[in-house]
């Protein structure tokens, strides 16, 4: 079987297997990071939404062939040293969760859109999260944790400025 | 445990669980196996497991309550955390009976080795049944720890307070972890959890504050795993062969074209063959290569085209009737009256994660990991099918992703352990989506008539018979002495079962679609027509208090070009709902969309204003897609929207710009669950708004216009 190299989590890795396989069952079965779920396979709901070259991209329709030699980023390493991110801090503190199983794909779309726009409207977050399904169905208040990530991730990001600038 | 409950599912069945002909979804062949799978679990809960639907009672404290030596305080209970927040109110419960914070409660939820059996997770039964308990047990071990610091500080226990987690007098201290380290303990643990004496809501302090999940920090991190998480040593991946339609026999298979997929085998059991592989793309390959040398017998099946006319062709007699007075009498005579029917569609529970599961066997014993929200009837089912006795196996919940009513069965368990039981290794399985929306039961389509007499604005007679989907929230809550509600079985072509709120959903859209006629019938608005008619005064509180906030009287009197408004409300499961909608009319055959809800609802005291306000959301946001877009399709047998892509549920662009939303919290009443009642009001209320605006009356689900 070939090998196929890229960049997990900021690692390079390889792996040995069918080049058809989707990435999801690579990352979840070769690599044990299950915190990527499966929930539809043809790219329809995003719960398998990963970062690829820093782009929030659905892993379920991605096949690890279309993967070599590129970056994929998961939810487990969002948070560093046990510390949430402001998106996951956000998701906990507004209730955004009932099951849970959609909110790593929520999250990584969310991390994303902040990412681009650190101020979104909730036009600009429905919007662009409206390919994920919460089937449960939490989008109000995965909505509201989405802006107040935006603002969480502001008051850090002010905070890291002062830091620096006090150094 | 309670023998109301037992009641309650005795006199109502249906009501709560899968009721199936013996369809033959490709389950497993042998005699008995097939009949578990199809059919069995219906067997395994009602005859052999009849008194277990709502479990069984706990004799001795320390199977519900274990208090750790290092002050860490564990419940156990054998519901199922499905995303409705019960492992959140379970945990605050026991904080606030323990007197102490919720972050020292560790809440261990449905393993069947482990933890009570409280039954299935179903019928909003968790905080009528299971909370009790679990309060019960938390203050009877809150009353060992003073009784054992009276002793310790040779005081009366009436000198003894609560505070900060530890028994107190004056300036000395009594934890929960000196307790567990104390003589005696052991013993005292064995008492009864039960004749505690309870913290009144009024004096609570934990319930009643807002709180968010217990173990949220795992799930934002990915950490968390979910049934389909599930990885053992060894394990490898399995993957069934279904059939390609409802009904289909299979004629012959070549096993060995499994082969061509490196690493794969094939396992057949009379119709059921599966495929393993060392991962799951390679076992769904091996499945595919094997469809292909399959022949199947299929055989007719009725289509969703012909579906509401199928069920009045099959439905069976008179079926079960509640009356009182003389109804038809009435009717044959009155002068005012009107007759409508109503029509709803399948609906599919679709949760995020599908049916997944891992078995293991070890020197003759199983385990197994899966979602489902019925662990003990799952467990009995694989006794059942192994021929092997409940302690030899093991079933274990973790949380999983979204049931709804959807898993109260164990398929998946099923087959991983039929396959697991031939490689000898642990196996991992978990269905496809278009396995789920195929051969996952639906929520039942509906046909149901309605029939009334008025007497002025007075309700003098009323008729409403359901066929098919069920009793639930059928008996009407408004004043009619002449009355008759029946339940009539009919032959259902998709495998149903039960779903959030079961047929409360569809009992509500056309009893409250109907008010609506017989209030245009008899001149009056419609809020003034359901006041004249309702005397149910916590359901009249939450008609007002919506009807109030949406200052729906001047709203319904002004008309607006394109748009309508309209209001519904309904009862079941010990609470009560509201809605008054504002909708926008969809174009032809498309549904209205709804731009604004004002939902009021009660279920006595409020224990978490978080998760009461989550099940509120996503109950209106679920209800709005069986409202609007949701319904399965077939076709000789197929399921046509087997996919996300042809079923289309609630998008975030389908959240209404306005939602507010209104709780009533009664402090002076028992606590009802909130999952699953304040999702019958919003269909009704979008139907009614249809016609107010259009002057067109909608009368089957999902809407369209």
């Amino acid at each position: 079987m070939p090998v196929f190299k890229f960049t997990l989590n900021g690692a390079p890795v390889s792996v040995d297997t069918e080049g058809d396989r989707p990435l999801i069952d690579v990352l979840r079965e070769e690599f044990g990071l299950t915190g990527t779920k499966f929930g539809c396979g043809e790219g329809q709901c995003r719960a398998c939404t990963v970062m690829l070259d820093g782009r929030p991209s659905f892993s379920c329709v991605n096949t690890i062939r279309m993967v070599a030699g590129r970056s994929v980023v998961t939810i487990e390493s969002l948070s560093k040293d046990g510390k949430l991110t402001p998106v996951q801090q956000a998701f906990l503190d507004e209730a955004a969760i009932q099951c849970g199983y959609c909110t790593p794909g929520m999250i990584m779309a969310a991390t994303a859109l902040l990412d681009r726009d650190p101020n979104p409207t909730e036009a600009t977050i429905t919007t662009s999260m409206n390919m994920h399904i919460c089937r449960c169905t939490g989008y109000p208040r995965i909505v509201e944790a989405v802006k107040t990530a935006a603002r969480l991730k502001a008051m850090a990001e002010s905070r890291e400025v002062n830091h620096v600038a006090a150094e | 445990m309670l023998p109301q409950n037992r009641a309650a599912a005795m006199a109502d069945p249906e009501r709560y669980e899968l009721r199936e002909a013996p369809v033959r979804f490709s389950g497993v062949d042998r005699r008995g196996f097939i009949q578990l799978t199809a059919s069995g679990l219906l067997i395994a809960v009602f005859a052999t497991e009849s008194d277990a639907q709502w479990g069984r009672a706990v004799s001795s404290l320390d199977a519900r309550l274990i208090i750790g030596k290092d002050g860490r305080i564990t419940i156990l209970n054998g519901k199922v955390e499905e995303g409705q927040g019960a492992r959140t109110q379970l945990g605050m419960v026991a904080a606030e009976e323990l007197k102490v914070p919720v972050s020292q409660i560790d809440v261990v939820m449905a393993d069947t080795d482990r933890t009570p059996d409280d039954g299935l997770t179903a019928g909003s039964r968790t905080t009528p049944s299971t909370v009790p308990a679990v309060r019960q047990a938390a203050a009877a071990a809150r009353e060992i720890l003073v009784a054992a610091a009276a002793a310790k500080f040779q005081v009366d226990k009436s000198a003894i307070t609560i505070k900060d987690g530890a028994a107190q007098s004056g300036s000395r201290r009594f934890t929960y972890a000196d307790l567990a380290s104390s003589d005696g303990f052991t013993e005292s643990m064995k008492r009864a959890p039960s004749g505690a004496t309870l913290t009144a809501p009024a004096e609570w302090t934990v319930l009643g504050k807002p709180q968010t999940r217990l173990n949220g920090s795992d799930i934002v991190t990915g950490k968390y795993q979910f049934p389909s998480d599930i990885k053992r040593p060894g394990m490898i991946y399995g993957c069934v062969l279904r059939p390609p339609s409802y009904g289909a026999t299979l004629q012959s298979i070549d096993l060995e074209s499994a082969k061509t997929i490196p690493g794969a085998t094939a396992i057949r059991d009379g119709e059921f063959v599966a495929a393993i592989a060392p991962n799951a793309h390679a076992a769904r390959k091996a499945v595919r290569a094997m469809s292909d040398s399959a022949k199947w017998q299929e055989k007719p099946h009725p289509s969703s085209t012909v579906l509401f006319d199928h069920l009045k062709k099959t439905a069976k007699g008179a079926g079960r009737g509640n009356t009182s007075g003389e109804p038809d009498k009435i009717l044959a005579t009155a002068s005012v009256k009107l007759q409508a029917e109503y029509n709803v569609a399948y609906v599919q529970h679709a949760p995020m994660e599908p049916r997944s599961a891992v078995a293991e066997w070890t020197a003759g014993k199983l385990t197994v990991w899966t979602g489902t929200s019925n662990p003990f009837a799952v467990r009995a089912a694989l006794a059942q099918a192994f021929g092997i006795q409940p302690a030899a196996l093991r079933v274990i919940v973790p949380d999983f992703g979204g049931g709804f009513g959807g898993k109260h069965t164990g398929e998946a368990a099923i087959e991983a352990a039929r396959i697991a039981r031939d490689v000898k290794r642990p196996v991992w399985l978990r269905w496809s989506r278009q396995e789920e929306f195929t051969w996952a039961y639906s929520r039942p389509a509906a046909v149901i008539t309605c029939e009334a007499a008025l007497d002025g604005n007075k309700l003098a007679a009323w008729k409403m018979t359901n066929i098919n989907s069920g009793t639930a929230a059928l008996d009407t809550p408004y004043d009619a002495a002449n009355r008759d509600t029946r339940f009539i079985e009919a032959d259902s072509p998709l495998r149903q079962g039960s779903y959030r709120c079961l047929a409360s959903a569809a009992n509500n859209f056309a009893r409250e679609s109907f008010i609506d006629e017989l209030a245009a019938k008899a001149g009056l608005d419609p809020l003034e027509f359901r006041l004249a008619n309702l005397t149910n005064p916590r359901l009249r509180a939450v008609l007002i208090a919506a009807a109030e906030r949406f200052n729906f009287k001047a709203r319904w009197r002004k008309k607006q070009a394109g748009r309508g408004v309209g209001l519904a409300c309904g009862t079941d499961k010990g609470s009560v709902v509201a809605a008054c909608v504002e909708v926008e009319l969809g174009g032809a055959g498309q549904p209205p969309r709804l731009v604004e809800i004002v939902q009021a609802f009660e279920c006595g005291p409020i224990m978490n204003p978080v998760g009461l306000r989550s099940q509120m959301e996503g109950c209106i946001l679920m209800g709005l897609g069986a409202a609007t877009r949701e319904e399965m399709v077939f076709e000789n047998g197929r399921v046509t929207s087997n996919m996300f892509s042809r079923y289309r549920v609630p998008r975030f662009a389908d959240v209404p710009p306005k939602m507010d939303l209104i709780f009533l919290d009664r402090k002076d009443t028992e606590p009802a669950g909130a999952g699953e009642t304040p999702i019958i009001a919003v269909a009704p209320a979008m139907a009614n708004a249809h016609f107010h605006g259009s002057g067109h009356r909608l009368r089957s689900m999902p809407l369209k216009g």
